[in-house]
């Protein structure tokens, strides 16, 4: 599994508390809405951080494991849902479960969070990214975009309509909301 | 003020006499919720370490002033982390020595009885975990049933005895501990004792308990009767010991009934301890004193700190001796059953020399409470 993450934390060979006391301090130096990785070794951190985590208003994306070193991914909280959203084409969780061959679903969410909990054939573009990465979109399709809660996808959806993109659809509330199948990256 | 350690030692012996204890288990709230230290006379107040990170001041005043305050952790360092936060703020605090990791280990030897020919008998309570195992010892040999992994605890014993170890017997595969009998038997050259019906798929060699085998230790009488016994594991054996004392597994407890469930074959073991208990038990004297291999609750503890029954109130008492008809029984221990004890597979499977974690990784596999009964 290959994921981006905007900063990462060497907590190998520490114990409890040390793990947490030391997310705690790296966190704040994070941006709302970017990513930490957490390198462990202490088997108790994964509950610990997603605890933590949850109680902060912090999003616990996942813990892979590798020759025990565990990496946490946790996502510093973007407090998305207070912004208002512009696009108007919106649509609901239940119209991206069934699309035809002619829509592609585009979450635009961080790599780190696509990588534990996607929806099976989504294309991911973090909005990050998006400038930079639009000519992989094709503008002939129907553009489903997702991302946590509506707010980053909602952003993103503007960019493609201004850039000339006719049929781009906001899915709310998006990931936060699926009942449908997921996958992870391999 | 002060921050000292408690051992597992001393938390037992308040425990025991009933002492008033307050418990700030700093674990987060799903570890403690799922297994915590439990006490007749112990209060608690759970908070995460990581919601006081930034200050204890909150919690100041729900910490009573009239008992000794002990903080809990997994490992100890988060305990001593806030015992130390407490300490600053004017508070005489103990933390846990070693943490649960340390209570989920610790035995507590308590001895049960003198025999008749001059044999001594020790229930070995290890208190975190519920599980209990046995030594007898007579004229310099030990026996030791069930034993858990921490073998150091008896073979030190033992040589305080005088005793050497020649037999290391286990009533069952257990499923939620570690059996410390192979690693004893191959230290101290003891023979390992298995039920060779739970013994199927197991990897390495034992001795085949077999019904009515007799073992001798110490002097000549003191003898250990093997009783087939099969319901929670369909190899399940009680012992009899000295005519007096009869070791139940995992099949009767004092409060609850061993689970048929965790071999993945409830359906076709229930009739077999149902047979177990309610045939085959009550032919043998009510006089016999039932010491099983595990306890659920602090309740069951006798003053002395054995845990301990006659068979005669079993039979009165224990619910699971009292279910009148075959379906109600089969309802019973199917479909009412608590959770699985953690890791229940691969400690059978460890158990079976199938797979061969290493210390950490076992400690991690039995951390929780012992979950083998159904009530």
């Amino acid at each position: 599994m290959n994921i981006k993450t905007n900063e990462t934390l060497d907590a190998k060979g520490l114990a409890c508390p040390m793990p947490i006391v030391k997310t705690k301090k790296t966190m704040k130096n994070l941006e709302n809405g970017q990513v930490l990785k957490i390198e462990a070794t202490d088997k108790g951190s994964t509950a610990d951080m997603k605890a933590w985590a949850e109680k902060t208003g912090h999003q616990y994306l996942g813990t892979t494991e590798e020759n025990d070193v565990l990496s946490h991914y946790i996502r510093k909280d973007g407090n998305e849902d207070s912004q208002e959203k512009k696009h108007p084409q919106v649509v609901d969780n239940e119209t991206v479960q069934s699309l035809d061959k002619d829509s592609v679903i585009l979450d635009v969410r961080e790599s780190a969070e696509y990588a534990f909990d996607h929806i099976p054939g989504a294309k991911s573009i973090p909005l990050g990214e998006l400038d930079e990465r639009i000519s992989e979109i094709d503008g002939t399709k129907n553009i489903y975009v997702i991302c946590r809660t509506g707010s980053r996808s909602d952003m993103a959806a503007q960019k493609l309509a201004a850039k000339g993109y006719e049929h781009v659809y906001n899915v709310v509330p998006g990931m936060s909301g699926w009942s449908g199948e997921t996958t992870k990256s391999e | 003020m002060t921050v000292n350690p408690m051992t597992a030692q001393q938390v037992t012996q308040k425990i025991v006499n009933n002492e008033p204890l307050f418990i700030l288990d700093v674990r987060n709230e799903d570890a403690f919720q799922d297994w915590k230290i439990e006490g007749k006379k112990v209060t608690y107040l759970n908070i995460p370490y990581f919601d006081l990170l930034d200050g204890v001041e909150e919690i100041l005043d729900q910490l009573p002033a009239d008992r000794e305050i002990l903080v809990v952790c997994a490992k100890e360092g988060s305990s001593v982390m806030v015992a130390e936060m407490l300490s600053e703020e004017g508070k005489d605090v103990f933390y846990l020595q070693g943490g649960m990791k340390s209570w989920s280990e610790y035995l507590e030897p308590v001895k049960v009885a003198d025999l008749n020919n001059g044999g001594e008998l020790f229930q070995f309570v290890r208190i975190g975990k519920g599980c209990l195992s046995y030594m007898v010892v007579s004229n310099g040999e030990a026996a030791i049933i069930d034993a858990t992994r921490m073998i150091d605890i008896y073979t030190s014993f033992a040589e305080g005895k005088g005793a050497k170890i020649i037999h290391a017997f286990d009533t069952h595969l257990h499923a939620d501990h570690i059996s410390g009998g192979r690693k004893l038997a191959r230290q101290t050259g003891a023979a390992y004792w298995l039920p060779p019906k739970d013994a199927g798929e197991v990897t390495y060699s034992y001795v085949p308990l077999e019904d009515n085998e007799i073992v001798k230790v110490g002097n000549e009488e003191i003898i250990i009767h093997a009783l087939y016994t099969p319901g929670h594991t369909i190899g399940s054996t009680s012992f009899v010991i000295d005519d007096q004392y009869l070791l139940s597994g995992d099949i009767l407890f004092i409060d609850s009934i061993g689970r048929p469930d965790l071999a993945g074959k409830a359906e076709d073991w229930v009739q077999d301890l149902r047979e177990t208990l309610y045939s085959r038990y009550k032919e043998l004297s009510e006089n016999l004193i039932v010491l099983p291999a595990h306890f659920m609750s602090m309740d069951e503890l006798n003053s002395d700190g054995t845990i301990a029954a006659k068979l005669g109130t079993l039979i009165s008492n224990n619910h699971g001796l009292n279910v009148k008809n075959d379906a109600e029984f089969r309802r019973i221990v199917t479909e009412n059953l608590p959770p699985q004890p953690n890791a229940y597979q691969e400690i059978r499977k460890t158990n079976m020399g199938i797979i061969s974690p290493d210390e950490e990784q076992q400690r991690e596999m039995e951390i929780g409470p012992n979950r083998c009964a159904v009530r």
